[in-house]
């Protein structure tokens, strides 16, 4: 994707977006409502056609031959539109066909997707008399009826109940290991549990970019550690705290009197310090767990101004 | 091609799996028998081995029967977002309009084909002119194709069936009656122009068995000009 704008009217939905996404990886698309993650995905999929820069999928670029490119994806748009009216048999072949699946294949390949996706029980029914879950397996099914190198998902998991979400996330990372994925979504621990790479885009921008591993170390900075102390007298512990050379603030906990936040100076760990501390004046650790800062935080932290 | 065909066939299983073509044959059979067979100035009553009583009342049920089909096409899918999902396959915009106007028009084809019995009895009931009667049946066809192509204009502004269904019969009207009535009050080159442009002017003369190249291009670029006019609004998308 190269330095894609697209606008609607006077607003920029989408503003000089860049990224690549290597073969085989799952890209987990955040970003809060209206950020541009659907329009980016319309944009891949060949459905809007950027106002400025262009998208290559395999090489092939979407300005050119959107019909080459439409070939190799398989797209779930938002709010999984299907025809209720279809059985849902006749409807995956339809997907099939115009996919460009030749006939001796077809009936194989639909076999196969019911299988995939669990719909072994469901497959006499029309499309209306199915449930949400099914209904998005449906989804699923006919965007990889025609084994699309590229998957992207919108918002695969949103209306789902606990239990679909987690049979949905296991389907969309057994898919991902062969496939490249391109899943969006606000829910972010969904994304923290299917994807290899986590983008968050605002304002159609890009502010982060890498695993979760390295958003989190990325934001997190300093090292912070939430202790608990018992066997002391309430003030001297505060002093003592903060004379350790290794810390920068010490916070009482409001909810606990005992307990204390330890922001520790720029890369410095302060809980061996903070144990030699402990022995010293004769104390015992109730409590000394270190905080970890989560994707939530990353989030807002990025995403906030 | 190819693509088209896939999007007529599962448009016309839509339409025959959801009574919808079926509600429609029954109800253009029902009013066009009546009408040419039993009441007003039916066959009997003319007097003569033509069906030219049976094309004059299908030129209404057809104004009326045509939009009522056509204003789902892609209003209900732009409202759902099939249309979404439909545009990201390998297909274009052109050949889903095409498939669907093909669609339709089959079923009016359909429903025409089964009024062969008419054609039958008449033809048994003295000497009749064959050539008029094919002409006419052309002629319900392409005026048909017209109000289709008006139609999927009409479905493809909105995403209320209800509004691409008056909008049809508004626009229709125009063509079906309002541009001759002002061609009799008019004369000139206003009056010849609305002339030409009034629907009926061509439907009559080729329902009466004259077959002119000049109707032909008329219903051929009315036609052409409702689907640019629907495959415009559906590119808009990638305008603004």
């Amino acid at each position: 994707m190269d330095k894609i704008t697209k606008t609607y009217g006077p607003q920029k939905a989408v503003d000089q977006l860049s990224f690549t996404v290597k073969t085989g990886e799952v890209l987990g698309f955040l970003g809060p409502n209206g950020a541009g993650k659907t329009t980016s995905m319309k944009a891949i999929t060949c459905y809007l056609t950027p106002n400025e820069g262009d998208i290559f999928v395999g090489g092939v670029s979407v300005r050119d031959n959107p019909d080459e490119v439409k070939k190799h994806i398989g797209y779930l748009p938002e709010n999984n539109p299907l025809y209720d009216d279809m059985p849902l048999i006749d409807y995956l072949k339809f997907a099939a066909r115009l996919q460009g699946v030749s006939n001796d294949k077809l009936n194989q390949r639909i076999v196969e997707m019911v299988q995939i996706c669990g719909l072994k029980n469901e497959k006499h029914k029309k499309i209306k008399e199915l449930s949400k879950g099914y209904r998005q397996r449906v989804g699923l099914a006919q965007a990889l009826i025609h084994d699309p190198e590229v998957l992207i998902l919108d918002e695969p998991t949103s209306g789902l109940d606990p239990n679909q979400i987690v049979e949905i996330r296991d389907l969309i990372r057994t898919i991902g290991r062969e496939k490249t994925v391109i899943l969006s979504s606000h829910i972010l621990a969904e994304v923290e549990a299917t994807c290899d790479r986590i983008l968050i885009i605002n304002e159609g921008k890009i502010v982060a970019d890498g695993t979760s591993e390295e958003l989190r170390r990325n934001a997190r900075g300093n090292e912070i550690l939430r202790i608990g102390i018992e066997g002391a007298g309430g003030k001297s512990v505060y002093e003592l705290l903060k004379r350790v050379p290794t810390v920068e603030i010490v916070k009482p906990m409001a909810d606990n009197p005992k307990g204390f936040e330890i922001h520790s100076k720029k890369g410095e760990h302060s809980a061996k310090a903070l144990f030699g501390l402990c022995v010293e004046q004769g104390w015992y650790l109730s409590q000394l767990t270190p905080v970890e800062t989560k994707l939530e935080d990353v989030f807002r932290k990025v995403t906030i101004k | 091609m190819k693509q088209i065909g896939i999007v007529v066939i599962r448009e016309l299983q839509s339409t025959f799996d959801s009574l919808m073509a079926y509600i429609m044959i029954v109800a253009f059979m029902g009013f066009s028998g009546f009408f040419t067979w039993l009441y007003g100035s039916d066959v009997f009553f003319i007097g003569q081995v033509s069906l030219q009583a049976f094309f004059s009342i299908a030129y209404w049920t057809l104004f009326f029967f045509i939009p009522a089909l056509t204003m789902k096409l892609v209003a209900e899918e732009k409202k759902t977002g099939t249309l979404e999902m439909l545009l990201t396959k390998p297909v274009t915009d052109w050949q889903v309009l095409w498939g669907k106007f093909l669609a339709t028009l089959l079923l009016i084809v359909v429903a025409l084909a089964l009024t062969l019995p008419y054609y039958i009895t008449v033809a048994n009931l003295g000497k009749a002119d064959h050539g008029a009667i094919l002409a006419g049946y052309l002629a319900l066809i392409l005026m048909s194709a017209t109000y289709i192509s008006i139609g999927i204009f009409t479905s493809s502004l909105t995403n209320n069936q209800i509004v691409a269904f008056l909008l049809a019969l508004l626009i229709g009207i125009f063509f079906h009656i309002i541009f001759g009535l002002l061609a009799g009050n008019l004369s000139g080159i206003p009056g010849s122009t609305f002339q030409y442009l009034s629907l009926s002017t061509h439907f009559e003369s080729m329902s009466r068995g004259v077959i002119d190249s000049k109707d032909l291009i008329y219903f051929g670029s009315v036609i052409l000009l409702g689907m640019v006019g629907a495959e415009a609004i559906l590119a808009k998308r990638n305008i603004d």
